[in-house]
């Protein structure tokens, strides 16, 4: 084997990019290891690990790019390395375009010289970066929403503190999805426009609710989100009660929804306080959450976000019999129950979406144990090695433990493949889950790059006489591209079973796996 | 409207980051301005801290008025030709023993061969050593004086060597009254400036002492001065970038200087000769724009607090900048770079010395590598496309504080040059200013070989910010 490196000082691409490119020069033949990224301490990281940490990178700062490449010739390597310059090249090409009449920004303060109407700032840089950005936003007058992770608490609260006084929306750190004056925002479906506002602190959560909305007839005046920690004790809901207050203020708003993991009890009493005084309706959805607290403070408690999207739906007028509830399909459970073996007694749920993963594990505890998670809180539901699944399981891809130096599953869910064909070795499976989310932001056809380790999957149990099912989720809507439709055809025939909704979800599989009942 | 409304109502995006976010965006009919965002500094800790405490409000403030001040001082400068006269005559600090070179201090031990071969050919033509086996020797003796053009109120193209005898641009400030000076173009490639020290190189220098330089001197001694602001602007829309292309500008001078020159008392022969040199290349009026964006850049060099850069030099080992806001002569360095070009015929990449020269005074006023926009011709000799050229004019406002009204680009709709390289944005935007450059064979003797483009190295500029937060 021989390695091969090219180090670009002071040359910067974003790890997305980076990524993509990656995966292409991985695909030649003879190449063992292919790694572009740029030079930080985590890719150096990543480098040691493969054995790869050649001295030039470790003396690279992290604006170098490097190009290190392991193919059993020299010829090979020169080749990919040689195509890694066209690919960076063919990028810049299609960027520049007309350089004669396009102008470049690389600061947000020239693109605001000759934007002066702009009024939000979109933020993806890598976290180290991103609060200088957010700064810059802010003083110059304009709302925020951050996409970046890997941002401080401190510096959250800090950000957030300085936006509530200067009128302006934080929308993150870690904030996926936004729609705003109609425009769907990083990760967002394209739904109708009505008259509910939502503001919601977790990604896929906020998704679904507004997708389900749309699936029962509403619309949406506004989506807001606020980043996942906003109803943390240290953060204090911040965004979300200017969020709340800016909706009950916006003249296109008539139903309010909040959608939420579970939040502080000192943050969800101040939410509620806030709630309580507002003149329009509101739907509070904090998965796992009392409902107590939530009626007394003169609110519409949903234990499921579709639960959340229908009591919202009713709320803003759509007449109740006109909605097609998607009913769970009884007979279809008692169908499946007989088709698998007695052995077959466990769900492995293998998610793209954080909040789809959580509300269907919220859904399988009610009636079974011995769920484990890589995302679970109790350290008793932990799954010992996130890598091995034990009884029921259920992996959201997109946490921190394999997104590092990849990208999150809804830009590219072929990272599942390989866990989904080793569930698939196991006899103990019944179900299988695999969530699909599509829209802006989203793979273009996510459900096509899996279909083939979906029939694959489904050949090895039957080759051992099994019969593993399948259960799909797609996430999105009719008006995204791809279509809802054409994503669910597709699943449907490669024989996997269709759920309408993150709660279906959760229902059917409990329902697939409850034996002697 | 409340900054809600508005927001709910003209939603217009500003994307700093993943460009795909800017696609979904643009599909969906919405207003959206994509940054190409680069990470500051390239992620270096220190640069970043130092560039923190500078956008402190307090800091910034002072900085911002200082820049101001500074960048006002450049652009209404008026600098006009107003004779020419030997080093020895009026450079300040010059002496019979003196060679003042290129960029920043270097001593005789250090110097690159272009270098060294316009040292040791200087003091042949000084006459201070009889053959070049002499002058080597008597240039590592230590009697010689060696000190930077830009120490002395001069600049010098490519090994900038300039010595007592040599005739000198005499350049006025008008609105400020600082003078600066450089030496007259040698027009051909076999030249002393690009490290040829041959006989014939020696005799050209002795002529123009005995015969250009008095002539050009007799000619505007009787003359009103030469406006050169105003004949730098007219040259610009004549299609020049006044550092490589100086075609236009040779024309307008030689036709200010034309009459003058009959006046004088030579005789037909002579001036004929002149006039014969003059045409024989359209570098002529090259060093006449260096002097005159010295004299402008000298007027804004000082001001407390300014992070406007006043000096990018080089000597062909090192590229110094120098700063307004630090007094006197402190230099940031980082290594000479790579000038990438096409080369003369026979001539191979390796044979290239590394960037040389005090003509990046140019690109420090705005125009050469920053006004490319002006002079698509030139674009195939430094190797790149009309686009490209345009795209650098544009750019280089990203980096700069102002844009100098006298002096516009027609092609960007008369937008001024970008004036005033502030050292904050460069850090900030990792947007280094554009250079365009002859390129000097790397052994003493030979001469240039080419032309191309270049960038001062990002170190000049970390270590200035490093420098200047550390004042506060």
């Amino acid at each position: 084997m021989v390695v091969k490196l090219t180090l670009k000082k002071n040359t910067y691409f974003d790890s997305v990019s980076l990524m993509a490119l990656t995966t292409k020069v991985n695909e030649i033949n003879d190449v063992e290891q292919a790694f572009v990224a740029m030079a930080t301490e985590m890719n150096k990281g990543v480098l040691a690990n493969i054995g790869l940490l050649l001295p030039e990178v470790q003396n690279a700062n992290s604006g170098d790019l490097f190009i290190v490449v392991k193919a059993v010739s020299e010829e090979v390597c020169d080749a990919a390395l040689a195509k890694v310059e066209v690919l960076l090249k063919g990028d810049d090409k299609a960027a520049t375009g007309l350089g004669a009449s396009k102008k470049k920004y690389v600061t947000l303060k020239s693109a605001l010289n000759d934007a002066p109407d702009a009024n939000l700032a979109v933020i993806s840089v890598p976290g180290e970066f991103a609060k200088r950005e957010a700064l810059t936003a802010l003083t110059n007058g304009l709302h925020v929403l951050m996409f970046s992770d890997n941002v401080s608490v401190a510096d959250e609260v800090e950000l957030k503190t300085f936006a509530h006084e200067k009128g302006l929306l934080m929308m993150g750190p870690d904030c996926g999805t936004a729609i705003i004056n109609h425009v769907g925002l990083c990760f967002a479906n394209k739904v109708r426009p009505g008259n509910i506002g939502i503001v919601g602190a977790s990604g896929t959560g906020s998704q679904e609710v507004a997708a389900r909305i749309h699936d029962f007839g509403g619309g949406i005046s506004q989506l807001l989100g606020t980043g996942g920690r906003d109803l943390s004790a240290e953060v204090g809901g911040i965004m979300m009660l200017d969020g709340l207050r800016a909706l009950e203020a916006d003249p296109a708003t008539e139903v309010i929804l909040i959608v939420s993991k579970p939040a502080a009890k000192s943050v969800e009493a101040k939410v509620l306080a806030l709630v309580q005084s507002f003149s329009k309706p509101v739907v509070v959805c904090l998965l796992g959450g009392e409902e107590a607290p939530v009626i007394a403070a003169g609110a519409h408690f949903a234990k499921t976000t579709k639960e959340a999207a229908l009591q919202a739906v009713i709320l803003a007028g759509v007449d109740e019999s006109s909605i097609n509830k998607r009913a769970l399909n009884l007979a279809l459970i008692e169908e499946i129950k007989v088709k698998l073996s007695p052995e077959q007694k466990y769900i492995r749920g293998l998610f793209c979406g954080g909040t789809l993963c959580e509300e269907t594990m919220m859904l399988v505890r009610d009636t079974h144990s011995q769920v484990y998670s890589n995302i679970a809180k109790k350290p008793e539901q932990r799954l010992a090695d996130i890598n091995v699944s034990q009884q029921h399981t259920f992996i959201d891809f997109g946490d921190d433990d394999f997104t590092n130096g990849r990208p999150h599953p809804m830009i590219d869910p072929s990272s599942r493949i390989e866990r989904l064909l080793k569930e698939a070795d196991d006899p103990e499976v019944g179900v299988i889950i695999l969530d699909f989310v599509i829209g802006y932001g989203s793979h273009e056809d996510p459900v096509g790059v899996t279909l083939p380790a979906i029939i694959n999957a489904k050949q090895k149990a039957a080759a051992r006489g099994q019969h593993l099912e399948i259960l799909g989720y797609v996430l999105g809507t009719d008006l995204d591209t791809p279509k809802l439709s054409e994503q669910v055809d597709k699943l449907a025939s490669a024989g996997v079973t269709i759920s309408s909704s993150s709660q279906n979800t959760g229902l059917l599989a409990s329902g697939f796996v409850s034996k002697g009942e | 409207m409340s900054k809600m409304t508005a927001l709910f109502s003209n939603l217009n995006v500003i994307n700093v980051g993943l460009e795909f976010f800017k696609d979904d965006i643009s599909k969906q009919q919405a207003p959206v301005t994509h940054v190409n965002w680069q990470p500051i500094a390239g992620g270096n800790t220190k640069v970043i801290a130092a560039l923190d405490k500078l956008a402190q409000p307090e800091i910034a403030q002072k900085i911002e008025a200082a820049n101001e001040e500074a960048v006002n001082r450049i652009i209404k400068s008026h600098p006009v030709l107003v004779g020419y006269e030997r080093a020895i005559d009026v450079v300040p600090g010059m002496t019979k023993t003196t060679i003042l070179h290129a960029g920043p201090p270097i001593c005789w031990d250090d110097m690159n061969g272009p270098m060294r071969g316009a040292v040791t050919g200087a003091l042949i033509f000084e006459g201070l050593a009889a053959n070049l086996d002499e002058a080597f020797k008597l240039a590592a003796s230590g009697e010689i004086t060696f000190s930077p053009c830009h120490e002395h109120d001069c600049v010098g193209s490519m090994a900038g060597v300039t010595s007592a005898s040599m005739y000198m641009h005499v350049v006025k400030n008008m609105t400020y009254g600082n003078v600066a000076y450089t030496n007259l173009s040698e027009q051909m490639a076999k030249i002393l400036r690009m490290g040829a020290n041959d006989e014939s190189v020696v005799e050209r220098l002795i002529w123009m002492r005995d015969v250009l330089g008095p002539m050009l001197k007799a000619a505007m001694d009787k003359a009103e001065p030469i406006d050169l602001r105003l004949m730098l602007a007219q040259a610009l829309h004549m299609g020049d970038e006044c550092h490589n292309r100086n075609n236009a500008g040779t024309a307008l001078l030689s036709q200010a200087l034309t009459p003058l020159i009959l006046e004088t008392e030579f005789t037909i022969k002579e001036k004929r000769e002149v006039f014969d040199f003059i045409a024989s290349s359209d570098y002529f009026s090259g060093p006449t724009w260096m002097a005159m964006c010295k004299c402008a850049l000298d007027a804004g060099h000082g001001v407390e607090h300014s992070t406007v850069v006043t000096t990018m030099a080089r000597n062909g080992v090192e590229f110094g900048i120098r700063v307004s806001g630090m007094k006197g002569f402190t230099w940031f360095t980082g290594p000479a770079q790579k000038v990438i070009g096409p080369l003369f015929a026979g001539f191979k990449p390796e044979d290239s010395g590394l960037d040389i020269g005090d003509s990046a005074i140019t690109e420090t006023y705005g125009i050469g590598g920053f006004a490319m926009a002006t002079a698509p011709a030139i674009v195939a000799l430094v190797g790149g496309t009309v686009n490209e050229a345009i795209d650098y004019s544009i750019q280089m406002d990203e980096i700069t504080t102002a844009k100098n009204p006298n002096v516009t680009i027609p092609l960007l709709n008369f937008k001024g040059i970008s004036s005033g390289i502030d050292i904050r944005k460069v850090i900030e935007t990792g947007i280094l200013p554009i250079i365009n450059t002859a390129i000097a064979h790397k052994e003493p003797g030979v001469g240039m070989i080419g032309c191309g483009i270049t960038n001062p190295p990002v170190e000049c500029f970390e270590k200035a910010i490093i420098a200047f937060a550390n004042k506060f």
